[in-house]
């Protein structure tokens, strides 16, 4: 089974990279998130309701609606702060997996059925003019960003099927209280504004420690 | 105004593999908050978060064909899901604005009448005694007496200011104190609200364009952006970049030359009813009095509401909030100006200090030798200092 992979690319100032990241995150994950499940007996279960909400950013001029879950902004908040606000380019990926359990030895296997890739460049602004510039480009680079993953989402390509009671963890999240996401992990790839990712630049470093 | 078009059409498509089951209701579901998600993005759903006191968004449900004429050029259109059932296939859209930027003056031409609200708080008032902001009326050309226009509450075309948050160009009246003249509430019928709102013009300008050579400037000035008459009473307004508060460059001023209107060169320059208007250049203050006029003009600042008639280049004065019109024609940007720039102190000035100091070298000896009297108060003050 493939996995479904979509890239977006934004250009922020420093201070609008979490809330455009955040922006993203949530329109996504609203739409790949439900209400909680209450299993019924043979086999039925019901779907519980979710809410939802406005966010206005402060840094941009912007508005997105997210899921009314306390609990999963501060879960994408804490990822979304890792991402630093300097010079360079950073991408975040958020990806859905669905688990498949092995047998021991083996742990579990997480098999990816669609990839979100954000690619953050960051730029920095001189004059307050430039900055306000800023804050209505972005906001309207934003506004085309959730047109896309709308149209993404509306496809209807593979999702996966609504399991069973027993393997309702191998597809989603069922650790929030109040919604029921599909199973995701968020990593993050730093690049200062050389061009070298972090990940290379430690590489060398142990390479050339190993080498001495 | 027409701001969007959300469309939910049924077609009779039908998608005979999916059964009524989880998967429809999940495809909706999805559906439904894409709608949401769309909402936010488009360009009207700022608007709705500022409406209230000079404008609000309406809103009306029809079936049928779409009509997507009102949207003005360049709309745009998102086609938000589509769900295939066992009974069709819906789809849902959406056709959006893109130019919500204020009507040009050409639209005034051979349009009906629309319901004006212009949002701009830089704007000067003809009639500062009447406090909100009352919608403007703007009348097409040739337009017969016995012509009814829909009344307000019928109409739905909200015209808006465009978006930024800079004060942004403006349609500079010449004769007024700056802006778009705005009418009166009623909607007024004809000829009759014409002549009404000549009646209610002609006073003031009176007032203001007391060195006005002859009445035609009035005519023109009140039936310039009234869209009245002909497109050539039209073309005579001059468009001038509106000055935000404490900005010290002179103003450009576009003349009719540069714009592309057709005939422009044949429309009459009101540039010497800008010099003559009083508002604009105030006759100059008499001489003295207060250290902040002579500041000012010692600055030989290019700003400000001096007598400064022998410019070359024109200077609108406008009054930005709250500035009083008190003896002294102060406003707020000449304020902050000569706080920038406060006169010379006269005892730093060399000519008084050169003085005096030759005088306190003479006194030096006679005070030396009082101090020396005092040596021991001195002293004591010291010890009880430690």
């Amino acid at each position: 089974m493939n996995c479904r992979s979509e890239v977006l690319e934004v250009s922020v100032e420093g201070r609008q990279v979490e809330e455009a990241m955040l922006a993203v995150l949530h329109t996504v994950l609203l739409h790949r998130s439900t209400g909680k499940f209450h299993y019924k007996k043979e086999g039925t279960y019901s779907i519980g309701t979710v809410g939802t909400q406005d966010v206005d950013c402060d840094f941009i001029d912007f508005t997105y609606v997210r899921v009314s879950s306390d609990e999963l902004d501060r879960a994408l908040r804490k990822d979304a702060l890792r991402n630093s606000g300097g010079d360079g380019l950073g991408q975040m990926s958020l990806e859905f997996y669905q688990k498949k359990k092995s047998r021991w030895p083996f742990s579990d296997e997480c098999i990816p059925w669609e990839v979100w890739t954000v690619k953050v460049h960051v730029v920095a602004l001189a004059t307050e003019q430039e900055r306000q510039i800023c804050r209505e480009k972005v906001g309207e680079k934003l506004c085309e960003k959730v047109i896309n993953i709308v149209e993404v989402m509306n496809r209807h390509e593979y999702l996966p099927k609504m399991p069973m009671q027993s393997e309702v963890d191998n597809v989603f999240d069922t650790g929030l209280r109040d919604v029921q996401p599909y199973l995701y992990k968020i990593s993050f790839q730093i690049t200062d504004a050389l061009g070298t990712s972090v990940t290379t630049t430690m590489r060398r470093l142990i390479k050339d420690t190993l080498a001495l | 105004m027409e701001l969007e078009i959300w469309c939910l059409e049924m077609n009779e498509k039908c998608d005979k593999e999916i059964k009524i089951s989880y998967t429809v209701y999940n495809r909706l579901s999805l559906l439904l908050k894409s709608l949401l998600a769309i909402t936010r993005v488009t360009p009207a759903y700022r608007l709705s978060r500022k409406q209230g006191h000079e404008y609000v968004i309406l809103y009306r449900i029809y079936f049928g064909e779409v009509q997507l004429n009102g949207l003005g050029e360049g709309f745009q259109t998102v086609r938000v899901g589509t769900v295939g059932t066992p009974m069709g296939t819906i789809t849902l859209s959406c056709a959006y604005r893109i130019n919500l930027a204020f009507m040009s003056t050409r639209q005034f031409e051979r349009t009906p009448p629309i319901m004006g609200i212009i949002i701009d708080h830089f704007v000067d008032r003809p009639y500062p005694s009447s406090s909100p902001m009352h919608p403007c009326n703007y009348r097409t050309t040739g337009e017969d007496t016995g012509v009814t226009y829909p009344s307000v509450e019928d109409s739905q075309e909200v015209c808006t200011t465009s978006f930024s948050t800079s004060p942004p160009s403006q349609l500079m009246v010449p004769g007024k104190e700056g802006g778009v003249p705005l009418a009166p509430n009623q909607p007024a019928h004809g000829a009759q609200a014409d002549q009404e709102r000549l009646a209610t013009y002609t006073p003031s300008d009176g007032a203001h364009c007391a060195a006005t050579p002859s009445s035609e400037d009035t005519e023109t000035v009140s039936n310039s952006s009234e869209g009245r008459a002909s497109p050539h009473d039209v073309l005579e307004t001059i468009f001038a970049r509106k000055v935000g508060a404490f900005v010290n460059k002179p103003i450009n001023q576009v003349t009719l030359t540069s714009l592309d209107i057709p005939f422009a060169m044949f429309a009459p320059k009101n540039l010497e009813l800008e010099d003559a208007d009083p508002m604009v250049n105030p006759p100059d203050s008499p001489d003295t009095e207060s250290p902040l006029q002579g500041s000012l003009h010692s600055d030989g600042s290019s700003g400000g509401s001096s007598g400064n008639t022998h410019d070359d280049f024109v200077m609108i004065d406008f009054k930005p909030a709250f500035s009083k019109d008190d003896i002294l024609p102060m406003d707020l940007g000449t304020f902050y100006r000569e706080f920038q720039n406060p006169p010379q102190l006269s005892s730093l000035s060399i000519d008084i200090g050169a003085q005096s100091m030759a005088e306190d070298l003479d006194s030096l000896p006679e005070k030396l030798a009082v101090h020396e009297k005092n040596v021991r108060e001195f002293d004591a003050f010291v010890e009880t200092l430690q």
